[in-house]
C-alpha cells in the first residue's frame, strides 16, 4: 500500500464512518486473560520476580566471592520458617476455591473464601514476625545476614500488600458494591497470591537449606 | 486458484465473525452479569450520530476544568503532552548543565567552575539525560500516540499512569532541588560504590541520586506496564499482530526491556541506601561485601537503558520513514524481528562496560562478541529504513531531514561503538573523552535528533497547528553542525588521553585547541535549540492551521482531529490494512454498539484482534494524585529515617484504598 498521489484528500474533512460492526451485545467484563487487568496483574508479577531474581542473583555472587558461607553465623532455624512453608503451600486450596467461587458469581462463597484468605494471610504475617527472631544474625553484621535480610523483606513487603489488597477486597464484597466486575477482581487477587506463593519455596530453600548444604 | 489478490481483496472488510470473537463474559453455566443486556436508558453511538456524537462523547470523556480537575485527570493525551513537555524540560535543564561545563572547559586552568560544583554538574547532567530524559521521553511519547494509533479511546489503566507522572515529576523536582541547594549528587550518573558508599560520600548528596532512581523506576515500569496491556488488549478491530504501527511494536518491545532492565537498577539503588543509611554491607569488602557487585547490578540495567533509550527513537523514525517516503515499510517483518532481537540481546552485553573491572578473559570475549552481535539486528533497521527511501518518492520537510542527520551521526558511533566492544581498545580509552564522543553520538544521533523529528512530525497532532518549516531547516542545520563540531573533536581528545570527568587540565597537555573547538559547537548546539523553543512558542500560537492528517500519513492517530476530542475516536475503527487510512481514503470502517454516556472501550484478542469485551475504563479521580504525593513523603523522608518506611506507608495505603473503592458512578459499578 501507497501513499496516492493523484487526488489528495483535504485534510479538514473527518472521515465519514462506515459502520461494519456492532459491539452492542458484548459481554462488559470477562474472567483470566481475557481481562486486562490480568494482564496488568502478570505484567507486575514480571518485574516483581525480575527484582527477586536481581537479589538472589546478588545472594549467590557473595556466596561465590566469600567461598564460606553461612558468614560468621550458624544457619537461621527451621521451625517458624518451615511452618510458613507449609501454610503458604496449603493456602492453594482456598486460594483456588476463592478463584472459583469468583468465577461462579457466587457471593457468599467468595465472601468466606476471602475471609479465610485474610486470616490465612495474617497468620502468615504472624509467624514471618517470629521468624524474623530466628535467624541468628543481623543485617548490619555482615555481608551474609544483608543479603539474608533483603531476601526475606522484599518477600514480607509481597507478603503484607497482597494481604492489604485482600482485606480491603474482602470489606469491598460485604459491600453493595460485591456484585458484577468486582467478582472478576476476586480472580486477579488470586492470581496474585500464586505469584507470592510461588516466589517463596525458592527463597525457603536459599535461606534456610542451602547454607546447610554448602 | 492462482488469481492474484487485487488491492481491494487485501484491504476487504472480513465478515463479522473474524473482527469478534462472539464469546459471553460469564463462564459455563454461568449466569453472568457480564451477559446481561444494556440498559435501554443508556445512548449509545448507534443512535446519534456525526456531530451530536462527538459533542455527547467529548462531555463523557472530558477532564474537568479548575485544578482538581487538572490534578485528576485520566486523559492519556494530557497526561501524555505533561510527560512530554517536563520530559524535554529535563532535556533542556541537562543540556545547560552541559553547557556549563563547555564553558569550563573551554581553555585550560579555566576558574570559571570549581572542582566541587563540576562533580555535581556532570552528575547532573547524566542522572538527567539518563533518567529524567532518555527514559521518560520514550514512554512519555508511547502514553500519548499509542492509544490513538491502536484505535481506543484511553490507555489501559489511566489512574496508574496518571501516578506514575506525579511520581515522575516529584522525583526529578526533588534531585533538582537538591541541586539548587549544593546538596545535588557528585559521584557520577551511575554512582559507583566505594565513592558513593558511606565511607567517601557521607552527607545527603548520594542519597538523593539513589532515592531519585526509586522515583523514576517506579514511575518507569507502571507506564510500561500500562503501554504492554493497551498493546496487547485495546487495539481495534482488525489490527492482527501483523498490522500493528512499527512505532507501537518498538514501544511495546521497550515497555518488555523496562519491565525486565529496571528492577535491576532499583535493587542496587536500594542496596546502596541501605549501605548508606542502616548500616548494611552489600558492597563493604571488609565484612563480606563486593564493590563489583553493584556495577554488575547497575550495568544489568545500565546497557539494557541504552536501548531503552533507542527503541522508542526506532519507531519515530519507521512513522517517519514511512510516511515521507509514501511507501509502507520495507522489511516490515524484519523491522519488527530487529526490534525484538535487539530487545533480547540488550541484556547480553553489560560486562562490555566493565571491561577494566579485571574480568576472566573468557567472559571478556564472549561480551565482546555479543556486543558486536547486536550491530546485526540494528544493521538490519537502517536497510530497511534506507530502502524504504530509496524505493519511496521521499518528500524532505523537517521531520525527514533530521532523521537523515539520524542516520549520519547514529551509524558513526555504532562504528565507534564496534571498536569500543574489543577489548584492547577498550582498555586504553576507558574513561576518556573518546568514550564520551562514542556515547553522545549514539545517544543524541540515536535518540535526540529522531526526537526532533519526532516533535516537528506530530506537533500538529498534539496542537492543531504547523511548525514554522523555515525555522525547521535552519533548526536542523544548525543543530547537525553544532553537534559534529562539538562532539567530532572529543574522539581525537580522547585519544590523545584526556580523561572524563575532569574540571580542568594544564596547557601543556596540549588539549586546548580541541577543548575550545567542542565548546565552540556545543554553543551552536544551543543556539539551535533556542530556535527551536522560539518555534515551538511562535507556531503553538501563529502557526498554520493543521486539519486532522497534514502529512496524508496513513495510521490512525492521524484519523482523529488536531487536536484529538477527549474521546479520540467518536466510533472505534476497524483495521483492515497496516496504513489504514491510505487503505481507506472515502471512509472509515468502523464498530458501533458503545456507550456514549459513559467511559467504554473494545477490547480485544491478543493475536487476532478480534473484539472481546465492551469494557468500561476508569473515571478521573484525585486519588492518584494522592497517592503520588504520599509515595513522595514515604521516599524522601526514609532518607532522613528508616522508620518513615512505617508510618510513611499508613497515608499511601489510604490513598491506595481511596483510589480502588468503587465510586457511585456507573463505571465503577459495572
Amino acid at each position: 500500500m501507497t501513499a496516492g498521489s493523484s487526488h489528495p484528500r483535504p485534510s479538514e474533512t473527518p472521515l465519514s464512518h462506515r459502520i461494519v460492526l456492532n459491539a452492542r451485545h458484548m459481554p462488559s467484563y470477562s474472567y483470566g486473560h481475557r481481562s486486562p487487568i490480568w494482564w496488568g496483574t502478570l505484567s507486575f508479577a514480571a518485574a516483581e520476580g525480575m527484582g527477586f531474581v536481581m537479589v538472589v542473583g546478588a545472594y549467590f555472587y557473595l556466596v561465590f566471592i566469600n567461598g564460606n558461607w553461612p558468614l560468621s553465623a550458624p544457619p537461621p532455624d527451621l521451625l517458624w520458617s518451615s511452618l510458613f512453608t507449609v501454610l503458604m503451600l496449603a493456602s492453594i486450596w482456598p486460594n483456588q476455591m476463592a478463584k472459583r467461587d469468583g468465577e461462579r458469581e457466587d457471593l457468599s462463597r467468595s465472601r468466606r473464601d476471602l475471609v479465610i484468605m485474610s486470616l490465612i494471610g495474617l497468620a502468615l504475617l504472624g509467624i514471618r514476625v517470629l521468624e524474623l527472631g530466628t535467624l541468628h544474625v543481623r543485617w548490619d553484621q555482615n555481608a551474609y545476614g544483608s543479603i539474608l535480610w533483603l531476601l526475606l523483606g522484599l518477600h514480607t513487603l509481597h507478603l503484607a500488600t497482597d494481604l492489604g489488597d485482600t482485606i480491603v477486597l474482602t470489606v469491598l464484597m460485604f459491600t453493595r458494591h460485591g456484585h458484577g466486575k468486582r467478582f472478576s477482581d476476586v480472580g486477579d487477587n488470586a492470581f496474585y497470591w500464586y505469584f507470592v506463593v510461588a516466589s517463596w519455596p525458592p527463597i525457603y530453600v536459599i535461606i534456610y537449606w542451602f547454607p546447610r548444604w554448602w | 486458484m492462482t488469481r492474484t489478490l487485487t488491492p481491494h481483496d487485501v484491504d476487504a472488510v472480513p465478515e463479522p465473525t473474524r473482527l469478534a470473537t462472539g464469546e459471553r463474559g460469564g463462564l459455563p453455566g454461568v449466569r453472568s452479569a457480564a451477559d446481561a443486556p444494556p440498559s435501554p436508558d443508556e445512548l449509545r453511538d448507534d443512535q446519534v450520530d456525526g456531530l451530536e456524537l462527538s459533542a455527547r462523547l467529548a462531555k463523557t470523556w472530558g477532564t474537568d476544568k479548575g485544578l482538581i480537575g487538572a490534578l485528576s485527570t485520566v486523559d492519556h493525551k494530557i497526561i501524555g503532552r505533561r510527560y512530554i513537555v517536563t520530559a524535554i524540560i529535563f532535556l533542556f535543564l541537562g543540556g545547560l548543565s552541559a553547557v556549563a561545563m563547555r564553558l569550563q572547559l573551554a581553555q585550560p586552568e579555566n576558574e570559571l567552575i570549581g572542582p566541587d560544583l563540576y562533580n555535581q554538574l556532570f552528575t547532573m547532567h547524566g542522572t538527567t539525560m539518563m533518567f529524567l530524559f532518555g527514559v521518560p521521553i520514550g514512554e512519555a511519547f508511547a502514553v500519548y500516540l499509542v492509544p490513538l494509533m491502536v484505535g481506543t479511546r484511553n490507555i489501559a489503566f489511566p489512574r496508574l499512569n496518571a501516578f506514575s507522572y506525579y511520581v515522575y515529576l516529584f522525583g526529578g523536582a526533588m534531585i533538582w532541588v537538591a541541586f539548587m541547594l549544593n546538596i545535588g549528587p557528585d559521584v557520577g550518573w551511575f554512582a559507583y560504590v566505594p565513592l558513593s558508599g558511606p565511607e567517601f560520600s557521607p552527607g545527603k548528596r548520594a542519597d538523593f541520586w539513589a532515592q531519585m532512581i526509586t522515583f523514576t523506576e517506579v514511575a518507569g515500569i507502571a507506564v510500561a506496564i500500562s503501554v504492554i496491556v493497551t498493546v496487547f488488549k485495546l487495539r481495534a478491530p482488525g489490527m492482527t499482530l501483523d498490522r500493528i504501527p512499527l512505532f507501537v511494536w518498538a514501544e511495546l518491545v521497550n515497555s518488555f526491556v523496562i519491565v525486565f532492565a529496571l528492577p535491576a537498577v532499583v535493587t542496587a539503588s536500594a542496596m546502596l541506601i541501605l549501605d548508606r543509611l542502616v548500616g548494611t554491607h552489600f558492597f563493604n569488602p571488609a565484612e563480606g561485601g563486593d564493590a563489583l557487585l553493584y556495577q554488575h547490578l547497575f550495568w544489568f540495567f545500565g546497557h539494557p537503558e541504552v536501548y531503552i533509550i533507542f527503541l522508542p527513537a526506532t519507531g519515530w523514525v519507521s512513522a517517519i520513514v514511512v510516511t515521507f517516503a509514501r511507501r509502507q515499510a520495507f522489511g516490515y517483518i524484519a523491522l519488527v524481528l530487529s526490534l525484538i532481537a535487539t530487545g533480547f540481546l540488550s541484556f547480553g552485553l553489560w560486562v562490555h562496560h566493565m571491561f577494566t573491572a579485571g574480568l576472566p578473559q573468557l567472559g571478556a570475549s564472549f561480551f565482546t562478541a555479543s556486543s558486536m552481535l547486536i550491530a546485526i539486528p540494528n544493521g538490519i533497521q537502517i536497510f530497511c529504513w534506507i530502502a524504504t527511501l530509496w524505493d519511496g518518492r521521499p518528500i524532505f520537510r523537517t521531520p525527514l531531514l533530521f532523521i537523515i542527520g539520524f542516520f549520519f551521526i547514529f551509524v558513526a558511533g555504532g562504528l565507534s561503538g564496534i571498536m569500543l566492544a574489543s577489548v584492547p581498545l577498550d582498555s586504553q580509552v576507558h574513561d576518556t573523552f573518546f568514550v564520551v564522543a562514542h556515547f553522545h553520538y549514539v545517544l543524541i544521533g540515536g535518540n535526540v535528533f529522531p526526537l526532533l523529528a519526532a516533535v516537528y512530525y506530530w506537533f500538529p497532532k498534539f496542537t492543531g497547528r504547523m511548525m514554522s518549516e523555515r525555522i525547521g531547516i535552519w533548526h536542523f542545520g544548525l543543530a547537525f553542525i553544532g553537534f559534529n563540531v562539538a562532539f567530532f573533536p572529543m574522539h581525537i581528545t580522547g585519544l590523545m588521553g584526556m580523561p572524563r570527568r575532569v574540571y580542568t587540565y594544564l596547557p601543556e597537555m596540549g588539549w586546548g585547541n580541541l577543548n575550545l573547538i567542542s565548546t565552540i559547537g556545543a554553543v551552536i548546539f544551543f543556539a539551535s535549540f533556542v530556535l527551536f523553543l522560539y518555534n515551538l512558542a511562535s507556531s503553538a500560537r501563529r502557526g498554520p492551521m493543521a486539519g486532522p492528517n497534514p502529512w496524508d500519513a496513513g495510521t490512525l492517530e492521524w484519523a482523529a482531529a488536531s487536536p484529538p476530542l477527549p474521546q479520540n475516536f467518536d466510533r472505534i475503527p476497524v483495521v483492515t490494512n497496516r496504513e489504514p487510512l491510505w487503505a481507506n481514503r472515502d471512509s472509515l470502517p468502523v464498530v458501533t454498539g458503545l456507550s456514549v454516556d459513559n467511559r467504554e472501550q473494545i477490547v480485544s484478542t491478543i493475536t487476532h484482534g478480534r473484539a472481546d469485551l465492551r469494557e468500561s475504563t476508569p473515571e478521573p479521580s484525585i486519588w492518584p494524585f494522592i497517592a503520588a504525593v504520599a509515595t513522595a513523603i514515604l521516599f524522601i523522608g526514609s532518607m532522613f529515617t528508616p522508620w518513615a518506611v512505617v508510618w510513611g506507608s499508613l497515608p499511601l495505603a489510604v490513598a491506595l484504598i481511596g483510589w480502588f473503592w468503587p465510586k457511585m458512578s456507573t463505571e465503577d459499578e459495572r
